[in-house]
């Protein structure tokens, strides 16, 4: 029986602001096409995780197994120039990228994100949901194994929001791509992750499936998994 | 009303770059403004170096003995003067920058004066001028003060000189008795007494008497009336100028002030849209949120730099170029020497890029960036073109060192080397240095980018 495959690993990630700690040794592996969802209370440290797992901040200690260039990411704020067009902003990332047929995977990417007939219009003039579709497509140029998505339907109205989860199903199961998340919406959690890490000031409380969340909560049939959460904060103190 | 002045003033409190430049930016103008007005001399410093000899400053006009000295203290009416020995030590005061000039009075000079003024002829008696030309508005500053100075002293001279051209006008005219070099004593009847004695003998003499002596009388009046009028001549002529000027520029360009009036616009433009696109496109990567993408691998920080340091070198080398080929209709600016004007202009574009990109990379934001950029420039460029000597030696100092840091100055003087042929080479070095200094000081504000 061999040991089951890890597709990303961190260790220990600690990461310091001067005096404050926003990360205390957080540590936790992930499965090819697993989906992830990290949550917690708003300065938990969420985002200081998903961008030292992505390579955009170092941490103070700690290691992340896998190279920067195997990790799509896709921060909260959309990364993309305003001025340029969709499919300009895609085809300057993916040659940053080094993708090797540019305009198969912006066609690819524009296909995907269902934006072909506003390929030519400046992302600027994009809603805000159309804007983080090609903030994701550019975080998936480069075909990464690893996705990391920082709060990707804090923008999105609920039919762009199903689209988006339905989107995510789909690349972890049919490419095995580990998708890992940050939101603050409990519920999409529940719904979307396989596992959940769960955050409170810097410090990993929690890891395991959703129904294990409830369960550690006790019986309590009144609550929701929103309440099972809150309530599982509260009692550690958080 | 009051919340929203409450809110505003707490959003000032809240944005300590705005607030500190706000503050500071009027404060370091009226402090410069204010410490130029209290410490500059208030007449500009000039080394004077008075080779005459003390014996020998008198001169004799009209049989009069005039010290020169009494004239040479006219020269210190509207200058501040540093006086030395030698001709020497005058020129090194003005190369140190201490004296904005230097006003030789060499040995001969006073032998010179009283030729003209006894009517020797001869060259006009010369004082030197020495001026390092650090620019055309230096230069013309330079020679405002001098000749205005020279004037002075002149004028007083001139004074003296009338009053004995009048005196010999006066002895035509009236008569009377003048001491002549070699003749000696001459008896001069003057012209009235000629007409008086002329009518009384034409009104007593028959037509056919042929008296002789009163002819003789108004034939010798006139022959002396002749050669006095003659000799003054050479009087008046002296009392425009009695002392002449040698200009003599140590060094610096010589340019004229329409080649630099040109070169101050070309590179005033450059370094205005090089500052403000290098600062503004690396902080735009910042408010697009682009840069922490970019910089996980898929650009290094010191390449997205080199990036934004080319990108604005090329934009602002190439703009100001085609302000020179635009110039050049309209002043010979020499159209043999564009190699040397575009490797002038690519790097002060580079300098300027470069601090740019430090300003960006320290503001990290556009509005800012484009604020600073502005504010920075102007005082820059109004301190660069501080001539020495305007200013008290320890501002000047301060000044220098402050033109220096900035790329503004050496651009000046690199663009000036490229048109007027000059030294190219040192203003070249200084600026690649500066390029190298403010493209380190941006690769470490990058370190607090995101």
């Amino acid at each position: 029986m061999t040991a089951p495959e890890t597709a990303l690993r961190a260790e220990s990630l600690v990461k310091e602001y001067g005096a404050r700690r926003a990360l205390q040794g957080v540590s936790f592996d992930a499965a090819p096409g697993e989906l992830i969802a990290v949550i917690g209370p708003n300065g938990a440290g969420k985002t200081t995780l998903l961008q030292i797992l992505a390579g955009a901040l170092d941490a103070t200690s700690g290691a992340v197994s896998l190279d920067r260039r195997e990790v799509g990411w896709v921060p909260q704020q959309p990364a993309i120039y305003s001025k340029l067009s969709v499919s300009e902003n895609l085809r300057l990332f993916a040659r940053l990228e080094k993708v090797a047929d540019v305009d198969d995977t912006v066609d690819r990417m524009l296909d995907q994100t269902g934006l072909r007939d506003r390929a030519g219009d400046p992302v600027g003039t994009l809603s805000g949901g159309n804007q983080q579709r090609v903030n994701i497509a550019v975080g998936l140029l480069g075909d990464p194994r690893v996705l990391l998505l920082d709060e990707p339907s804090s923008s999105l109205d609920p039919r762009q929001r199903e689209r988006l989860w339905e989107f995510v199903a789909t690349l972890a199961r049919e490419d095995s791509t580990t998708v890992v998340y940050t939101t603050h919406n409990v519920a999409e959690a529940e719904r979307h992750a396989d596992r959940l890490l769960v955050l409170a000031d810097g410090e990993l409380l929690f890891t395991g499936t959703p129904a294990e969340l409830e369960q550690a909560t006790g019986e309590h049939e009144a609550l929701d998994f929103e309440g099972a959460f809150v309530r599982f904060l509260r009692e550690r103190g958080h | 009303m009051r919340w929203l002045l409450a809110k505003d003033l707490r959003i000032l409190r809240r944005s300590p770059l705005l607030v500190t430049l706000l503050v500071l930016y009027p404060l370091v103008v009226a402090l410069l403004v204010g410490v130029a007005l209290s410490s500059g001399p208030s007449k500009p410093k000039v080394a004077f170096a008075n080779l005459v000899p003390p014996d020998q400053a008198q001169i004799n006009l009209g049989g009069q003995q005039l010290d020169a000295t009494s004239y040479a203290s006219r020269l210190f009416e509207n200058v501040d003067p540093i006086r030395v020995d030698s001709r020497e030590a005058a020129i090194a005061k003005v190369e140190s920058g201490e004296a904005l000039g230097a006003l030789v009075i060499p040995e001969d000079v006073i032998d010179k004066l009283q030729n003209r003024l006894s009517l020797g002829g001869g060259e006009a008696p010369t004082v030197e001028v020495y001026f390092s030309a650090d620019n055309p508005l230096k230069r013309r500053y330079v020679e405002a003060t001098i000749a205005a100075t020279l004037a002075d002293a002149n004028k007083a001279l001139s004074d003296e000189i009338f009053k004995e051209a009048a005196g010999y006008l006066n002895l035509i005219v009236a008569g009377g008795s003048i001491d002549l070099p070699v003749v000696g004593d001459v008896d001069i009847l003057g012209l009235r007494n000629a007409q008086t004695i002329i009518d009384g003998a034409l009104a007593q003499m028959p037509e056919d008497d042929p008296s002789r002596r009163p002819l003789e009388q108004v034939s010798r009046f006139a022959q002396l009336a002749a050669e006095n009028l003659d000799v003054s001549k050479p009087i008046l002529e002296s009392i425009a100028t009695p002392v002449a000027v040698d200009e003599r520029p140590l060094g610096g360009t010589d340019s004229s002030l329409d080649v630099f009036g040109v070169e101050v616009a070309v590179v005033l433009s450059l370094m205005v849209v090089t500052l403000l696109l290098a600062a503004g496109m690396l902080a735009l990567e910042r408010e697009e949120h682009a840069f922490g993408r970019l910089v996980r691998g898929l650009v290094s920080r010191s390449g997205l730099l080199a990036e934004k340091i080319g990108l604005a070198a090329l934009c602002g080398g190439a703009l100001a170029v085609i302000m020179l080929a635009v110039l050049s209709a309209f002043l010979d600016l020499g159209w043999d020497r564009v190699p040397a004007w575009v490797l002038a202009l690519a790097v002060a574009a580079l300098a300027f890029a470069a601090l740019g990109v430090a300003i960006g990379a320290l503001t990290r934001e556009v509005r800012a960036a484009s604020l600073l950029a502005f504010m920075l420039a102007l005082p820059v460029a109004a301190l660069a073109l501080i001539p020495s000597g305007a200013v008290s030696g320890g501002l000047y100092d301060l000044i220098r060192i402050v033109s220096g840091i900035f790329p503004f100055k050496p651009a000046l003087t690199a663009l000036d080397g490229a048109l007027s042929g000059g030294d190219l080479l040192l203003p070249l070095v200084h600026l690649a240095a500066l390029t190298l200094g403010f493209a380190v000081l941006a690769r470490i504000a990058l370190r607090r980018f995101t």
